[in-house]
């Protein structure tokens, strides 16, 4: 099976002062997939996404973005190569307006036309976000406010769009509304690094899975057969 | 509910009416205030400067300076170096000045422009390190840099004339040259704060990893905005200079006290308002010269006071800790008194009143 990797990660280390977070891990993301993270608190499954976009340093290992060395550059320079992150907790601006903040996602593009169709792509994923356009960020619902996350993270029209637990504090026939968005982005040619403590529901859109348990990866493999198997299905799906 | 927009040009004509108005009313002012007055009115402009460029470091950018007085130092003390004529400096420098200094001099609007480079580059230069800081750190180290000038300048004789200070200095900041400035400040920040250079600086001040993460250049962006406020700083010292007529590096004029006093107005004002800065400005400025009642004996329900000096300053603090615990975002908050806000409101009032 020969397909494109966009993104390699190869026994990547990363420290918070003593701590030892990330204890050398390999992930590999191909092109037009779903690829998810999954794992309990604290298992380092954001440490390695903001290693990723560049918010946090990498002590050793190596993560190459279309055979492009980009560990430990800078932040701005990472997301201008087209990744972008939908950080954990949404992170919308509060007090500018849901207008301003998909225009900050699309901070380093000048084609304006481009723009226009990204808003309007936008607005069909979520139709609300448009009746909400002059309102502030901070007086969205905590649904929206997650609709609003990705929709400035898409603003940068991103080839890897990478997300923290996007489900994280929604009502549940939200969290289904979410994942089904993320399967149809995907659909529509990004691929998606998937973060998500809601297991079942990430397995269930992606195609590959690793599993995270403080700070490396116990398991991996198609999602398919993560769904099926045993300690999974203990651990992080409730049953068995 | 669909909103009633006001057309971009009827806003243009709005602004350029409401400007040759308020230059008609400067130029009564101009030609019927006394002195005093013309003063006061004059102080309200500089003070707009400091507030207005304070407030795109601290309120816009959300980044906290209180290295502000410093760099209207350096603006009041370049520009007055260079307005002064080689006799006059020659006169007061009892301990000898640097030649090379004694023989510049320049008009009044060099000078200024001046003022404000030599603070920018200071800004620039300061900068590398301070914005590598976060939140109280950052105060602290800003706040450490506009001592560190002051304290040179009350050392350096041969370049500032130390604690003797600069005499003489032309009054060169009438209602034109202060308003003028004022105007091209305001104009300026305002025109930034909308690009979508403004959008990032607030972006970085609601969500700094959020903006990371959005691609911003946070070092960059807040490097600019410092720089920029510290030239509107720098200009506003050599109004200032020029107003005074007589500067010397004391704690009061020039140091940490105008500080506080222009993060007094743009707190009052509202942090991230341009217009709060403005209205901020006017009501400290008239309301500290106001003040100046307490200081001289008075009879207060029949008690007799006698003048304390320094009477004011503990009032203006006391009214500061009431509108912190009572009013923390300030007259404006982040709104603007724009003509969009204004005619949103009229047409509020109007609706209501139909209803009733």
């Amino acid at each position: 099976m020969s397909e494109e990797i966009v993104l390699n990660i190869e026994n990547l280390h990363v420290y918070y002062g003593a701590i030892h977070a990330i204890k050398g891990i390999s992930v590999k993301v191909p092109k037009g997939k779903i690829i998810t993270l999954i794992g309990a608190n604290g298992a380092g499954k954001t440490t390695t996404l903001s290693t990723i976009a560049g918010l946090v340093k990498a002590k050793s290992g190596k993560i190459t973005y279309n055979g492009v060395d980009i560990t430990n550059k800078p932040a701005h320079t990472i997301n201008r190569m087209g990744i972008a992150l939908v950080p954990e907790g949404r992170r919308i601006f509060p007090e500018l307006t849901v207008y301003e903040n998909l225009m900050m996602g699309a901070f380093n593009r000048k084609d304006k036309e481009g723009i226009k169709q990204d808003l309007e792509w936008v607005f069909e994923l979520f139709p609300r976000l448009k009746e909400r356009l002059s309102q502030l960020g901070g007086t969205l619902s905590g649904g929206e406010q997650q609709m609003l996350a990705i929709s400035r993270a898409l603003m940068s029209r991103p080839k890897l769009l990478m997300m923290d637990e996007p489900s994280l504090g929604l009502a549940p026939i939200l969290v289904e509304e979410v994942f089904e968005v993320i399967k149809k982005i995907n659909e529509e040619g990004t691929t998606i690094l998937l973060v998500e403590q809601n297991a079942f529901g990430a397995l269930k859109i992606s195609h590959y899975g690793y599993v995270l348990e403080t700070g490396s990866i116990v398991l991996e493999g198609p999602s398919e057969e993560l769904l099926a198997n045993e300690m999974v299905k203990k651990a992080y799906l409730g049953m068995g | 509910m669909v909103e009633k927009r006001l057309k971009t040009s009827t806003k243009v004509w709005l602004t350029i009416i409401f400007i040759i108005f308020m230059g008609f009313l400067l130029w009564i002012a101009d030609r019927t205030f006394d002195d005093y007055k013309l003063r006061v009115l004059r102080l309200i402009a500089i003070y707009g400067i400091m507030a207005v460029s304070l407030n795109l470091i601290n309120g816009i950018t959300g980044v906290f300076s209180l290295g502000h007085a410093g760099f209207i130092l350096i603006g009041a003390y370049t520009a007055s170096l260079l307005t002064l004529t080689p006799e006059q400096k020659a006169m007061s420098f009892l301990f000898g000045i640097q030649p090379w200094i004694e023989k510049l001099h320049t008009d009044f609007f060099t000078a200024t422009i001046a003022g404000g480079a030599m603070a920018a580059f200071f800004a620039f230069l300061i900068g590398w390190p301070v914005l590598k800081l976060y939140g109280d750190y950052l105060a602290i180290a800003s706040l450490g840099f506009a001592e560190v000038v002051r304290i040179w300048a009350n050392n350096a004789m041969t370049i500032t004339n130390g604690p003797l200070g600069l005499k003489a200095i032309p009054e060169y900041s009438n209602t034109w040259w202060v308003y003028g400035w004022l105007l091209f400040t305001v104009a300026f920040i305002s025109s930034l704060v909308y690009s979508s250079y403004g959008r990032a600086l607030k972006a970085i001040r609601e969500d700094e990893i959020a903006a990371r993460a959005m691609g911003i250049n946070v070092f960059k962006h807040q490097l600019l905005a410092f720089v920029v406020g510290a030239f509107f700083a720098g200009v506003s010292g050599s109004l200032y200079a020029h107003w005074l007529t007589t500067i010397d590096p004391r704690l009061t004029t020039m140091g940490p006290m105008l500080t506080f006093y222009i993060l007094i107005m743009i707190v009052l004002g509202g942090l991230g308002s341009i217009t709060g800065s403005l209205i901020g400005a006017a009501i400290f400025a008239i309301l500290f010269e106001w003040l100046r009642n307490l200081e001289q004996p008075f009879t207060f329900f029949g008690i007799h006071v006698p003048g304390i000096p320094g009477m004011r300053i503990l009032v203006v603090s006391v009214i500061f800790i009431l509108v912190m615990i009572f009013w923390q975002r300030g007259i404006m908050g982040r709104e603007e008194l724009t003509w969009e806000n204004l005619y949103r409101w009229f047409s509020k009032l109007k609706r209501e009143g139909e209803k009733s």
